[in-house]
């Protein structure tokens, strides 16, 4: 640039230009070329592709986030760098962004100019026939004894009767002209518009939508009431409102599992149901609704799934001084399919010092040798079976704590009198005394809950629509075979020549055998005739080409 | 009949068809040894000796047919009389194979589609191999196809029965859906005719290279193979069929799926990631050869590296990773340790 402003204001003469050397303009038109060409095109899908990939090697926080943390903290010199590059969050990183909106620009370039060539082109007539029909690569001739008019009226009612638009007959024309298939280039840009479509709907979604999730306790009144305060989780788009939050509210009423007593999934739950009642507005009557897998329940614009259940054990515990410092239904997390389930405890109040339980959850347990073992996930034998910690649980510093969580960095744990850690095993209804006066635990009953997903996906109709469009342009554009055919006829000798070839516009079609077909028809009992260089060419009768 | 009686039935019904298929494999396996003995007919080569660039290509499907020899017509009945054995043997092969779905179907309770697991997924998908060739083999004359499928279909089949083998059990929840039955059949087609498109395209490139070297001779399989103009167009048009049933099974059905039982429609999840990457390579490869004029040696290229991220998808997903829904390859689903609680199971 510098060069050329020096020539240019050294001179009266026009700078002369270097090879290679471009304007502005000129570099902005040979870039958006290059972005719109074919070529570009098809490695922009390439890079799309493989930029993917990523995303299902490393953990990703939208999919796993506790998987991703966990990925983070056993690499920790790899993590920086990782983030950096945003590979965490792959789908969302500006990187990916960059590939899929150069894609759609190059596309819209190209589905633009296409579109209005392909207007032009749907009403325009086929063209006239090349001068040397048989020199194209798809063409046969056959000698017959009607007239040229004969011949050439017969070939426009039969290729009409096709589907071929035939060109009008001319003075001075000697040959017919036919072209079909217009609807594949039609197809085409259907499906390239509907790909931007697709992803103006899921954009929509993403950007509008939310998903939060919440864990209920079955037959709990107090229910949720769809307010942000009452999720658990909750995971906005970018241009979310909270005024966006459909008024409704749901208790879960009951709970039914069927499990398999049987056969090698023994143990697993096969179906479950939770029996909701909802109210829409804020004081209608309410309906009841069976929540299943599969079968989400839909409320105004929010959907509500039942993603998992689980077990609340309810717990009690009372300090050395015998308050109750701790009492409900404790959400364990099902650590497998048989329920086998995770939980703590924590009583920040208790007096003489903070109690801690964590341990696990067995819904069917027997003791194989010594050793705990869960039979199923069915409530047979519900059983507790926690370690105990004491002293500070970080409880009072103010930070925010996960209820899944047990922070043991200054806590001890609680030992017998011979120094081995102390288990808290507990059945139904038993209550066991924690050593050094720290008070007892009282397992009283066991409780179920449901986790709840409720999500708004706006768009989620719109990307539908895109795709099935999509899928209809696809079929289009790939089983619509574009062709021209031309037939010319000639008196020769005492006969009529007649010459025919087909072009195929699709790139994959074998117009070959459409030729065979059409000359059959045109002429039945007709004989093909030579075709150049396919003489001698043992048993190849059909003249195909390709190029 | 009762339950374990179906599952019985069905396990024999897989050994017997594998057994059939080995058959069938053993009569081309002799119908093209003794072909070996009958040079391809000179007119017949002269077409396959040209490039894709050339005029070329014998006439649709034919080049696959036993073409008289010197050997006399009895060898040329022999011929004749093996091809026929071990297409007939196919045939009843692949009718055993439809009776063990349906019976691992009936052997489940309730009664349900055989594809719930690994092991029926590789039996369904198998079977819609055999079925694609039979079907389509005359109209796109696969005749030349036969020992590669029947090969293809027998060792599928023995990897389903000795590594993913597992017993009938009912559906997890979220599998127990209309969609299942729309969504899975849609891909195991889709798989089914992206399989024999990428047999082809491996076809296609042996050969090419075989010619580019001067090796080719008058009397191997790959002068029986059809020409590369024939190879290549057979290729586009099973990958072509293949494409729309991928999207409608990847992007149509699989989303609408994901929406009901997770609530979410496309998430991300590895299983979708690598069907998206394969249905972006294939697209690809269809641009290509439509716009860009790709045949030939790249399109092949690209149609195998859609082949390869297909089968990835298709088994290695399910064992590399542990974060997919769609874990059903798992014997056991993979202890769950995570804040948000146990999903309801994986699709």
């Amino acid at each position: 640039m510098s060069t050329a402003t020096k020539e240019r204001a050294s001179g009266a003469t026009p700078p002369p230009r270097r090879a290679g050397e471009l304007t502005l303009g000129e570099l902005l038109r040979f870039g958006w070329r290059q972005l719109t060409s074919m070529r570009t095109a098809l490695i922009l899908l390439l890079v799309l592709a493989l930029a993917a990939v990523p995303g299902s090697i490393v953990p990703q926080e939208g999919v796993d986030a506790l998987k991703t943390s966990n990925w983070k903290d056993a690499h920790p010199t790899l993590t920086p760098i990782y983030e950096r590059l945003s590979l965490f969050d792959v789908y969302g990183s500006p990187w990916f962004a960059a590939i899929y909106i150069l894609l759609m620009i190059s596309l819209i370039g190209c589905i633009i100019p296409r579109t209005f060539h392909y207007w032009r082109g749907l009403r325009a007539v086929p063209p006239a026939a090349p001068r040397n029909l048989t020199r194209l690569p798809d063409s046969t001739s056959y000698t017959t004894d009607e007239d040229v008019a004969e011949v050439e009226e017969r070939a426009r009612r039969l290729l009409a009767k096709r589907g071929y638009r035939v060109r009008p007959a001319r003075d001075g024309e000697d040959a017919v002209s036919a072209e079909r298939g217009y609807l594949r280039e039609a197809g085409n840009l259907v499906f390239h518009l509907s790909v931007v479509v697709v992803l103006v709907g899921f954009a929509v979604g993403s950007l509008l939508g939310y998903k939060g999730g919440v864990i209920l306790l079955v037959g709990d009144d107090a229910g949720f009431t769809n307010r942000l305060t009452q999720y658990d989780d909750f995971v906005p788009g970018t241009l979310f409102g909270a005024d966006q939050l459909d008024d409704f509210a749901f208790d879960v009423d009951s709970f039914d599992v069927d499990w398999l007593d049987s056969g090698p999934a023994q143990g697993q739950a096969r179906g479950f149901v939770s029996h909701v009642s909802y109210v829409e507005g804020l004081d209608d009557a309410p309906t009841e609704y069976d929540l299943r897998v599969n079968h989400p329940l839909q409320i105004d614009d929010t959907e509500i799934f039942l993603i998992g259940h689980g077990y609340a054990p309810v717990i009690t515990v009372r300090d050395g001084e015998g308050n109750e410092v701790y009492s409900g239904p404790t959400i364990f997390l099902p650590q497998s399919p048989d329920f086998l389930s995770f939980g703590v405890v924590k009583a920040a109040d208790a007096q003489p010092g903070q109690i801690g339980l964590e341990g696990l959850f067995y819904p069917t347990f027997i003791n194989v040798e010594g050793d705990p073992v869960n039979v199923m996930g069915e409530a047979n034998n519900p059983t507790l079976s926690m370690q105990v910690y004491t002293g500070d649980l970080g409880l009072d510093q103010g930070q925010s704590q996960s209820v899944y969580v047990l922070d043991k960095a200054d806590a001890e744990l609680v030992t017998k009198a011979d120094g081995s850690p102390f288990r808290l095993d507990l059945q139904e209804g038993q209550t066991e005394t924690l050593p050094d006066g720290l008070g007892t635990v009282t397992f009283e009953g066991l409780e179920r809950w449901n986790r709840i997903q409720i999500s708004q996906t706006p768009g989620k109709e719109v990307a539908l629509i895109g795709v099935c469009l999509a899928l209809l342009g696809l079929l289009g554009s790939l089983f619509i075979r574009p062709r021209r055919v031309w037939l010319r006829a000639r008196r020769e000798g005492g006969s009529t020549l007649v010459e025919v070839a087909a072009l195929d516009r699709s790139g994959g079609g074998d117009v070959g055998v459409v030729l065979q077909q059409l000359v059959a028809d045109l002429r039945p009992g007709a004989t093909p005739g030579h075709t150049p260089g396919a003489d001698g060419a043992g048993p190849a009768t059909t003249e195909e080409k390709t190029s | 009949m009762s339950d374990s009686a179906w599952e019985a039935l069905s396990n024999q019904a897989v050994a017997a068809a594998g057994l059939v298929y080995f058959l069938a494999l053993l009569a081309h396996l002799v119908e093209w040894s003794a072909l070996r003995k009958v040079p391809v007919e000179a007119g017949a080569r002269e077409t396959t000796t040209v490039g894709a660039g050339g005029p070329a290509a014998p006439a649709y499907g034919a080049s696959a047919e036993p073409a008289a020899g010197s050997e006399g017509p009895d060898h040329e009945h022999r011929i004749d009389l093996f091809g026929r054995i071990g297409f007939s043997l196919t045939v009843v092969a692949g009718l055993v194979h439809a009776v063990s779905l349906l019976a691992r179907g009936m052997a489940a309770d309730p009664n349900r589609v055989p594809w719930g697991n690994m092991y029926e997924f590789t039996l369904s998908g198998t079977f819609v191999v055999t079925l694609l060739y039979v079907v389509m083999r005359r109209r796109l004359g696969l005749s030349w196809m036969a020992p590669l499928v029947v090969g293809f279909v027998l060792v599928l089949l023995m990897v389903d029965v000795i590594w993913l083998y597992a017993p009938v059990s009912p559906l997890t929840e979220a599998l127990n859906s209309p969609w299942l039955v729309i969504h899975v059949v849609s891909a195991v087609i889709a798989t089914g005719a992206f399989s024999l498109g990428g047999i082809c395209s491996v076809l296609y490139l042996l050969k090419e290279r075989s010619i580019t070297k001067g090796r080719e001779s008058s009397t191997g399989y790959l002068s029986r193979v059809p020409s590369l103009a024939v190879l290549d167009r057979v290729s586009y048009r099973l990958h072509a069929f293949a494409f729309p049933v991928w999207t409608f099974a990847v992007l149509i059905t699989g989303p609408i799926w994901a929406h009901q039982a997770w609530s979410n429609y496309w998430n991300w999840d590895p299983k979708e990631v690598w069907a998206f990457i394969t249905w972006v390579v294939y697209a690809a490869y269809l641009h290509a050869r439509s716009t860009a004029g790709w045949k030939g040696r790249n399109a092949a290229y690209l149609a195998l590296l859609g082949t390869a991220t297909l089968w990835f998808n298709f088994i290695g997903i399910n064992f590399f990773s542990t974060t997919s829904q769609h874990s059903y390859a798992a014997p056991e689903p993979a202890p769950v340790v995570a804040e948000a609680p146990v999903l309801a199971g994986g699709a």
